[in-house]
């Protein structure tokens, strides 16, 4: 989230488009319709009708995988119309930058692209700079590289006509969401767009939200109260395991992975610290050096040196472009590459994609650790309804994991609040934490090191780790310490003590943090502010309710990011009822600035985008692996068999799996005629394996079901509470049918489409609750984060006169 | 003076909580009191955080003679203002439920049963494995020639259940063996 829960209640349209909230984020819907009672206009966009349509304004259905087509519309609307926030789009984004030459764009693709290798060269999407270094800009917006002109081109072909056709949206539909969220679009005005998975999981999910982005740049909604782009995460502490990285590609803090090509702790903080030669901008990531540094001394403690390169060597690392995600992991273990591994609060063999073929990868590992609550299919994969235990080889190792309320820590929700949680009570039985597991394994791994040596030992002995898992000195340890006695200016600070605030993070080695956005959270002075719980409120920060002292939010406790654009060039606040800051008397008032610099037009000012190397907020995007700005692409399987956008018909730059399990259907395949898309439910989490253990919970929501429109009921002869079993080129699920008008038909390109819904909460774990539906879904990947197609892919159903799973 | 909201409540007491009904002619004040009093009456209070979605919604749970008797929801959590979810609501039960894991158990190679074990025996063969598996598949350069120090044959997937601490220090013993295949729910 940019902004934060209770900020939801302050925007003017409320976007909710790939997201349930009401039904999956309960509580956030609170601020929602906390906005609607002050006059909002709540809007959901999504394939079904649900509990969140019902407390809209109005919902509006649109087909699985085409929210690129509808957001696209209404970039064209929004520029056509004039109606974007001028002032804001000309001094705060990169609108007036220059695409250099070699930028292009035909029929689908971008230039530089390598049909070989699938993979574009984003050297062609270069901004013009001058001899000095300078990024070229037109002010007058009259160039035609200008990149709101390049943007204006891109989306010219997204027309009312041609975008009804392909989302299923009726014209008035669109133009009812296009002019109520563009209303947000003045100074005094803010929207705010809520998502969720419906976004992020398409072959084309980053950039679903990369155009959002745009949209919310064009209306000026970054910054301000009741505005931003709002990711409810689906999990308790994905925010805070994203942040300390528990993924292949990343370091804490968000630094990359080394690559082997970066050889030195010197190359690899050439090669990822941005350099901009504009002085008004602050480019904070030019902070990285500081950070990784801090990182290896939190690791490597004094055996990190700056003569060793802090120890950089010892940091696994990959080959360049090297994938080893969920995708790529089930492929090899599939492949039998992969021999063993750790499970920690997880259940891949019920929520990983294709998991017919996640199930059977799971059969060829020699050993496997779960940490773990409850069983589930994961950890009982090798009992599952067909399989013989005889020929499963794995041994397991199930340790049972105490539960939150047994336990201490802090987690991170969605709007980045750092919140301490007690331990109200010892483990159930002989159950430990998970922190407690790890050192656990590790102090033995390390004895064994020790004892007999082995593969470089020194990896695992250099690190500098707890004996005893101890929640509040790792709390300190991600802040951070002076590793020495260190002068900052005129303070001084001694060695052991707490780093105030990731401003003062060093190269030299003088400093650690485990992780710098957190670093300023555990202060000497003020203790663990995760755990402070007060509730005043200045009468500013009140009007939008804003908490500042209840927990601690990262970074330095800002509670709304890129807040620097929501005053003018002067200071004052566009909004001034709704202010998240203002310049007054010589400094900021308000939230915590992004930055102290004074407002952008006086002496000092800088750029508000301060994570953006030139400063500036993004309409034209040349980071991504698939494009500078948004396409749009059919599903990996699509009922189309052209893309009336172009002749790509879906992401060139898709991630796929490569076993002979990994098949997709032709496009518009016959047998498999109709859209499914997955989601989770209000009573059961996730893959369910936790919630279905909770009897009031498996009462309320007891079985497999399909939702499907009364349409197609009658197509198949199928009645409500038919048995039927729905079938895709990877598999088959039993399911109760569900006839029910909240899913309507879709007329596509000139022909009807149905689409059908179904929760993957339930597993054969549970007794006649059915299987996996993801026995069903594809094993494709967005190519910027792999993160696999659940929302689109096609299936066929039929009504069976007897069921085995329910 | 700061006052919470939960604060205020108890400030106000149980008896005025029941004005609506008291101008039924029906004074249930005393009666409610006594029945919410009983409850939890002698536990012990501790702030926790509902473990499901990232509304992170911070949960009351009342400890009396080493059990869990009660788990709502925090008035003072700006977010919630003390609401739950279905799911949150049904949290005590999943925390108390007999089909809890609560001691290791171990499953051998082609058995369909798990057999107990205690916690020393399975550390140390799980450590045994994982030293085994490292030592013999331990890559220290790739086929460029160049230096890589990883270990590509044991996975770690999960966990966005863990807290930041356990997030960090998984994070840590992952990188300090070498593992490269690691990933979590933030890409489900």
């Amino acid at each position: 989230m940019t902004q934060h829960y209770t900020d939801i209640a302050n925007a003017d349209a409320v976007l909710i488009m790939g997201s349930n909230a009401a039904e999956h984020h309960p509580i956030s819907f609170r601020w929602v319709l906390k906005a609607k009672e002050a006059g909002a206009t709540v809007i959901h966009v999504d394939p079904k009708f649900s509990r969140t349509s019902a407390r809209s304004n109005y919902h509006v259905p649109l087909r699985s995988g085409t929210d690129i087509a509808f957001l696209g519309g209404m970039c064209k609307y929004i520029l056509e119309k004039k109606l974007f926030f001028s002032e804001y789009v000309l001094n705060y984004t990169n609108a007036s930058f220059l695409v250099g030459e070699k930028y292009t764009f035909k029929d689908g693709l971008f230039s530089g692209f390598d049909a070989a290798k699938k993979k574009y060269d984003k050297a062609a999407w270069a901004f013009e700079k001058d001899e000095k270094g300078m990024v070229k800009r037109d002010k007058t917006l009259q160039h035609p590289r200008c990149a709101i002109n390049l943007l204006k081109a891109h989306y010219e072909r997204y027309n009312l006509d041609l975008v009804s056709q392909v989302t299923g949206v009726s014209k008035e539909n669109l133009l009812k969401v296009y002019d109520s969220f563009a209303a947000t679009g003045k100074p005094n005005k803010a929207g705010t767009m809520l998502y969720a998975l419906g976004w992020t999981q398409h072959t084309v999910g980053v950039q679903n939200i990369r155009l959002a982005g745009i949209i919310q740049l064009l209306l000026g909604n970054f910054g301000v109260a009741g505005g931003g782009i709002n990711a409810l995460r689906g999990e308790p502490n994905v925010q805070g395991s994203t942040d300390h990285a528990l993924l292949y590609g990343y370091m804490p803090g968000y630094h990359n992975v080394p690559i082997s090509t970066w050889k030195t702790l010197e190359e690899y903080q050439k090669a990822n610290t941005p350099v901009t030669v504009d002085p008004m901008s602050v480019n904070w990531w030019s902070n990285r050096p500081k950070y990784i540094v801090s990182l290896l001394k939190g690791w490597f403690g004094d055996n990190a040196s700056a003569e060793n390169g802090f120890c950089y060597n010892l940091v696994p690392k990959l080959d360049p472009g090297m994938d080893c995600s969920h995708l790529f992991i089930f492929d090899r273990m599939y492949q039998g590459k992969i021999k063993g591994g750790f499970l920690f609060g997880h259940n891949p063999c019920q929520s990983f994609p294709n998991s017919n073929k996640v199930r059977k990868a799971w059969d060829k590992l020699d050993w496997l650790v779960v940490g773990e609550v409850f069983h589930n299919e994961s950890t009982d994969n090798f009992k599952r309804p067909g399989a013989d235990p005889k020929k499963c080889k794995t041994e397991i190792f199930l340790l049972p994991s105490a539960y939150r309320a047994e336990k201490e820590g802090t987690i991170s929700n969605s709007g980045r609040w750092h919140m301490w949680h007690y331990k109200a009570i010892d483990p159930i039985g002989q159950a430990r934490s998970m922190g407690d597991m790890f050192t656990e394994i590790m102090n033995r791994v390390r004895a064994l090191y020790v004892k007999e040596g082995g593969a470089l030992p020194d990896q695992v002995l250099k690190h500098q780790m707890l004996e005893k898992f101890n929640a509040e000195e790792v709390t300190r340890r991600i802040n951070g310490y002076f590793t020495r006695d260190t002068k900052i200016g005129d303070k001084q600070y001694k060695k052991g003590q707490l780093v105030p605030g990731f401003a003062n993070l060093q190269t030299d080695g003088s400093t650690s943090s485990l992780c710098w956005v957190y670093c300023g959270g555990y202060t000497d002075a003020e203790g663990n502010l995760a755990k402070r719980r007060d509730l005043t409120q200045t009468p500013m920060q009140a009007k939008i309710h804003l908490y500042p002292k209840f927990a601690w939010a990262w970074p330095m406790n800002r509670r709304v990011l890129y807040n620097r654009a929501s005053v003018d060039m002067n200071g004052n606040p566009y909004n001034p009822e709704k202010a998240v800051i203002a310049w007054q008397d010589g400094k900021w008032v308000g939230d915590v600035p992004d930055g102290p610099a004074p407002p952008m037009a006086m002496k000092g000012g800088k750029y508000p985008f301060i994570m953006c190397t030139e400063g500036h907020g993004q309409l034209y995007g040349p980071g991504r692996e698939d494009g500078p700005f948004p396409e749009h692409y059919e599903p990996a399987e699509t009922p189309l068999t052209t893309n009336p956008f172009s002749a790509q018909m879906s992401n060139p730059c898709m991630k796929k799996a490569t076993t002979e399990m990994d098949v997709l259907c032709a496009n518009g395949d016959p047998r498999f005629p109709i859209v499914l898309t997955t989601y989770c439910m209000t009573e059961h989490w996730c893959s369910g394996s936790e919630t279905r253990n909770g009897p009031a919970l498996l009462e309320a929501e007891p079985q497999q079901y399909v939702e499907m429109s009364p349409q197609l009921a009658a197509e198949k002869g199928i009645k409500n509470g038919d048995f039927v079993v729905v079938e895709s080129l990877r598999g088959k699920c039993e399911a109760v049918a569900m006839v029910t008008v909240r899913i309507k038909p879709f007329q596509i390109m000139g022909k009807t489409v149905h689409l059908v819904g179904m929760p993957f909460a339930f597993g054969w774990t549970k007794p006649k609750c059915g299987d996996a539906v993801n026995r069903l879904t594809t094993s494709v990947g967005d190519p910027n984060t792999t993160i696999p197609e659940y929302k689109a892919c096609l299936v066929n159903l039929k009504k069976i006169a007897k069921a085995t799973e329910l | 003076m700061s006052v919470s909201r939960r604060g205020f409540i108890k400030l106000l007491g149980a008896g005025t909580a029941c004005l609506g009904l008291s101008k039924l002619g029906i004074d249930l004040g005393p009666a409610q009191a006594y029945a919410a009093g009983l409850k939890i009456e002698g536990s012990k209070e501790s702030i926790s955080i509902c473990p499901f979605c990232s509304c992170g919604c911070n949960t009351l749970v009342h400890v009396k003679d080493g059990k869990i008797i009660n788990i709502e929801g925090d008035p003072d959590y700006p977010i919630s203002a003390g609401g739950l979810c279905a799911k949150g609501a049904a949290l005590r039960s999943l925390h108390v439920s007999p089909n809890r894991i609560t001691k290791p158990k171990y499953r051998a190679p082609g058995s369909a049963k798990w057999v107990e074990k205690d916690w020393d025996w399975m550390l140390d063969k799980i450590a045994r494995k994982v030293k085994d598996q490292r030592d013999k598949d331990f890559v220290l350069k790739n086929e460029a020639g160049l230096e890589v120090n990883r270990l590509e044959s044991v996975f770690s997937l999960g966990s966005s259940q863990m807290s930041n601490e356990e997030c960090s220090v998984a994070h840590q013993s992952l990188r300090s063996l070498g593992i490269v295949h690691m990933d979590h729910q933030a890409r489900v």
